[in-house]
């Protein structure tokens, strides 16, 4: 059995008086890849925020390779390195080229030589296959490939875990293929633990070893991809379904 | 949000002290933040205190009650060189609060129809009120205020010969005269009907808005309004027995006597402020037309409605809320503003503060009130505006 | 292939200047009555000024008499006293040194205001300008005759007064803007306190404060020069309207930019220098542009406390017993020096953010 590099024990979170998440508990292995989706507003993004502290939780434990989520910055730094995170929004500094982008984390979080930060940094491009980008602005860019670069300069920071939150819903419909390319190769490589928020079912049966169905702030089911689409047990998980798929 | 972080304390093991929480790091911060204010505050305290004792200046606001002194050029209450230095300051408050409501009264009608008239179809019209707007916006309004000070001073004739605006106006180096109305109880009775037109108006507004909603009649609200003003004061005239005669200046020796009087300081202070303020009014009224989308004026349109009923019912709304937060703080502008009066003699509370101050040398208490009075004034004024603002922010929703 | 009807000219009633002036001035009664009454206005006003500015005006006379009796204006005064004007009472034949360090601070304001620039390049420009021109003024080294700041004057001082100003509250008015958005309720409270503080009272009463009270603030056998004293008044009341400047910047940085940067682990420090600060600074040029052009016309107060700047030269210029009354032609020439200033500041202002609010590509 391999040693679980998430947990998240009966985490509770609130905005004001709003339960968002409800006795979550979760455990994620070394390697393992997990699609997490369900209606809006289930608190799925949240979820896998408070993974890496954008947002706080306020009651249950949060371990992340051995190390707990607490008020201590230490911790954090050292959870927020290993964790790289895509947003919906990308999120890339429009102010700095793609280049800057990618070599801003590793040479002021990790310290490293800029040549070497730079060397990764058009690995990576390359791997998203935009290495002819670099020197442009993010904002030069069309959607498909600033998230690209994003994943990219994710990986730059060579981490242990990815968190993808609804990478594809902010693009157009023939973005998204690029995107999720990438996502899918990345998976497949193996090695890397990734949660993704996503609706995408065709990247969920491809790649997921687990999807989890989340309602209402509560992991309502989880099972594998296979077991999930063809037979849902919960009714919720039923009518969710029949909403997506058509 | 604390209350929820003891929950998770409970499970957690307890805390230690580290400079990692940051909980920890932000007290810190804090506590030493707060301590250099403090220690600056008390270093800078303790070295007044002690420059006072070597000075022999005691403090504390005791001289307020003693006699002042000076006599003051305008005031709007009776004051002489026997009163307090209290009633002085109050002078130079009234003489503020006196500058600044008339002033905030023209520059906002003034700044209105120039905003406007920058947006007109009107080619001759646009580029006249953008040559104001930018001439005056662009020269310091200290140097407007010397201008129209030296222009009313050194280019107007003496009051022998005066220039004759119209009957019973005059403009000359000492002020503008113009006629008063006598000590009458008619005048009273119109100024009554003038305010009581305010109160009718609200409880037209109303009504008609009732009938409307009932009926579907409009009834012309403003045509009304506008007949109110107006009619008000003149039946209070009418009803106090329509006296005719007014109080008007004539000439007497060297000077005018009778009417009331726009001191050159007055005036060139007046002037200056509604001026420059009106060029910034102008753009803050053309922005806010400008903020609402054209797209607006054409669902408008295309729903029939005329092109007023669209500027009253859509695009007001709308721009008023885009208005208001910049318009109010040209009105502050205007009041701080109102502070250069200082530089051409006309008794605002800074000149008559600054003038107890170089008299009694009691600085630190002179520069005290007038900031106390500034920031009363200021607060104020961001205070109801801002429950104004709430307000029309609730009507359009 | 489809061939296009071929483009007519449009009917002769919708181009040319007939049609313009129908259309620009005449197309409405109310919009004829307004141009009547607007042309009215300008026969009225502008032949008068004309004859009194040009036609009548004297440009050469030697004496103030002379100069009054054509009845216009007299504008040979200014050719008498523009160096008093300009640069006060700073040794005459030392002047070209003032005149240097304007051009130097001209140079500052212009290569700021210039997008290529917006890099850390600015801080050794502004650092080695400033003291460039602190050396030109005061001298004492190099062979300059030093020069007490007592006898500055005139344009240079205004522009020292609100460049200096600008550039030394630039890094407090940043502290204060990052200061009123922290979490920490002390620190957000003292920031709060200083700039409405600040913002709620005049300047003149700022300046008031620095020359009254300042020297009693000081521990007994300090003293600082009124100068300076008025530099700090100016540089404490501009760094709360930069903070307030700065904050609306700050405010239009997405969340997504603190998330981006946090997920990667930067620490607060790099994300504000990196990240944050960087562009929303680009964003609040436009208006601090204005906030300068604000802080240039007000330094002209310092005349109430009597400082020797472009104002005050101007009114010493005309309390010359033999150069009595001229105060409108001075008022107007000073008048054009501060809106050339000022105005091509505003335009180029404009056209910057014009640049700025198309796209998000630089």
């Amino acid at each position: 059995m391999v040693a679980p590099i998430i947990e998240l024990q009966t985490v509770n979170k609130w905005y004001g008086e709003f339960h968002v998440l409800r006795n979550i508990n979760l455990t994620v292995k070394k390697g393992e890849r997990i699609v997490v989706c369900g209606p809006s507003g289930s608190g799925k993004s949240t979820m896998i925020r408070c993974i890496n502290r954008l947002e706080e939780h306020q009651k249950g434990h949060i371990i992340v390779d051995g190390t707990e989520l607490t008020n201590d910055l230490k911790n954090i730094d050292a959870i927020r390195r290993e964790v790289g995170m895509v947003f919906q929004h990308f999120n890339l500094f429009p102010h700095l080229t793609v280049l800057e982008n990618l070599t801003l984390g590793p040479i002021w979080v990790l310290k490293k030589p800029k040549a070497e930060a730079e060397a990764t940094a058009m690995k990576y491009l390359n791997r998203v296959r935009i290495p002819e980008q670099a020197s442009k602005y993010p904002g030069q860019l069309s959607g498909g490939q600033q998230q690209r670069v994003a994943i990219a300069r994710s990986l730059c920071m060579n981490p242990k875990i990815m968190l993808f939150d609804e990478p594809t819903s902010a693009l157009d419909p023939e973005m998204v293929k690029e995107v999720l390319d990438v996502m899918v190769g990345l998976a497949e490589e193996g090695g890397m633990t990734m949660i993704c928020v996503t609706h995408e079912m065709g990247f969920a049966r491809k790649v997921a070893d687990r999807v989890i169905f989340m309602d209402r702030g509560e992991i309502i089911e989880q099972n594998t991809p296979n077991e999930f689409f063809s037979n849902p047990q919960n009714e919720r998980t039923q009518l969710f379904l029949s909403q997506i798929l058509h | 949000m604390a209350d929820h972080q003891s929950k998770g304390a409970q499970s957690a093991p307890p805390r230690r002290l580290s400079w990692n929480d940051p909980d920890v790091r932000s007290v810190v911060y804090q506590v030493v933040a707060v301590s250099i204010v403090v220690m600056v505050a008390w270093f800078l305290i303790s070295n007044t205190l002690h420059n006072l004792s070597i000075r022999n200046i005691s403090t504390g606001f005791d001289f307020l009650g003693r006699e002042s002194g000076f006599a003051i050029g305008e005031s709007p209450i009776a004051f002489g060189p026997e009163n307090t230095y209290a009633r002085a300051i109050l002078v130079g408050l009234l003489n503020t609060i006196r500058v600044a409501v008339i002033g905030i009264i023209l520059a906002t009608i003034i700044g209105t129809v120039v905003g406007i008239a920058r947006l007109s179809k009107n080619w001759l019209i646009a580029k006249l009120s953008m040559i104001y707007v930018e001439v005056i916006r662009n020269v310091p309004l200290l140097l407007q205020l010397f201008f129209w000070y030296a222009l009313i001073t050194e280019t107007l004739p003496g009051p022998r010969s005066a220039i004759t605006i119209m009957p019973g106006v005059f403009m000359s180096n000492r002020g503008i005269k113009v006629p008063a109305p006598t000590d009458h109880g008619a005048f009273d009775l119109a100024a009554i009907g003038f305010l009581l037109a305010f109160v009718l108006i609200g409880i037209m507004v109303n009504l008609a808005k009732k009938r409307q909603d009932a009926t579907g009649k409009a009834f012309p609200v403003y045509r009304a309004g506008l007949a109110l003003l107006v009619g008000m004061p003149v039946l209070g005239w009418l009803i106090g027995g329509a006296p005719l005669e007014l109080d008007v200046p004539k000439l007497q020796g060297f000077n005018f006597v009778g009417g009331a009087t726009l001191t050159p300081e007055f005036a060139a202070l007046l002037f200056g402020l509604v001026l420059y303020t009106a060029g910034f009014i102008a753009e803050v009224v053309r922005s806010g037309i400008q903020a609402v989308n054209y797209g607006q004026w054409e669902a408008a349109s295309a729903l029939g409605l005329t092109r007023s009923q669209t500027l009253r019912l859509i695009v007001l709304p709308q721009s008023l809320r885009v208005i208001i937060p910049p318009m109010t703080s040209q009105y502050l502008n205007l009041t701080k503003n109102s502070s250069l009066a200082v530089a051409i003699g006309y008794p605002d509370i800074v000149s008559i503060a600054n003038t107890t101050l170089n008299q009694t040398g009691q600085a630190i208490e002179g520069i005290m009130i007038i900031m106390a009075v500034y920031l009363a004034i200021s607060l104020s004024i961001s205070f109801f505006m801002n429950w104004y603002n709430k307000h029309i922010a609730l009507v359009e929703r | 292939m489809t061939t296009a009807t071929e483009s007519l000219p449009p009917p002769t009633s919708t181009t040319g200047p007939i049609a313009w002036v129908r259309e620009r001035l005449f197309s409405s009664p109310l919009n004829a009555i307004l141009t009547i009454l607007s042309v009215w206005l300008i026969l009225m006003s502008l032949p008068p000024f004309i004859e009194w500015a040009l036609i009548k005006a004297n440009f050469t006379a030697a004496t103030s008499q002379e100069c009054r009796a054509g009845g216009g204006a007299c504008w040979a005064f200014i050719g008498v006293k523009y160096r008093l004007m300009l640069f006060g009472l700073y040794p005459y034949d030392e002047q070209w040194r003032p005149l240097i360090a304007t051009v130097i601070l001209i140079a500052m304001i212009v290569v700021s205001t210039i997008p290529r620039f917006w890099t850390v390049i600015l801080l050794p420009i502004w650092v080695g300008g400033l003291i460039a021109v602190s050396v030109l003024m005061w001298g004492g080294v190099l062979g300059l005759r030093y020069v007490e700041d007592t006898l500055w004057g005139g344009l240079p001082l205004t522009l020292i007064l609100s460049t200096f100003g600008i550039a030394i509250a630039f890094p407090f008015g940043v502290a204060l803007a990052l200061g009123r958005r922290s979490k920490m309720p002390a620190i957000k409270t003292l920031c709060v306190l200083y700039i409405e503080l600040i913002r709620g009272v005049p300047l003149i009463s700022m300046l008031f404060m620095s020359s009254v009270m300042l020297p009693l603030f000081l521990p007994e056998g300090f003293s600082i020069d009124k100068l300076l004293r008025a530099q700090i008044a100016i540089i404490l009341f501009a760094a709360a309207y930069l903070a307030e400047v700065v904050r609306g910047g700050l405010q239009a940085i997405p969340k997504g930019q603190y998330e981006g940067a946090d997920s990667l682990g930067l620490s607060y420090g790099h994300k504000m220098g990196f990240i944050i600060l960087p562009q929303a600074l680009k964003i609040v040029i436009p208006p601090l542009v204005s906030l300068f052009i604000a802080v240039f016309k007000d330094t002209s107060l310092v005349v109430i406390i009597g400082i020797y700047d472009l104002m005050q030269s101007t009114k010493v210029a005309l309390t010359d017993p033999a150069w009595r009354g001229f105060s409108i032609e001075a008022y107007i020439f000073v008048s054009m020096i501060y809106f050339v200033f000022c105005y091509s500041m505003s335009k180029y202002s404009q056209n910057l953010e014009k640049r700025l609010a198309t796209g998000h590509k630089r």
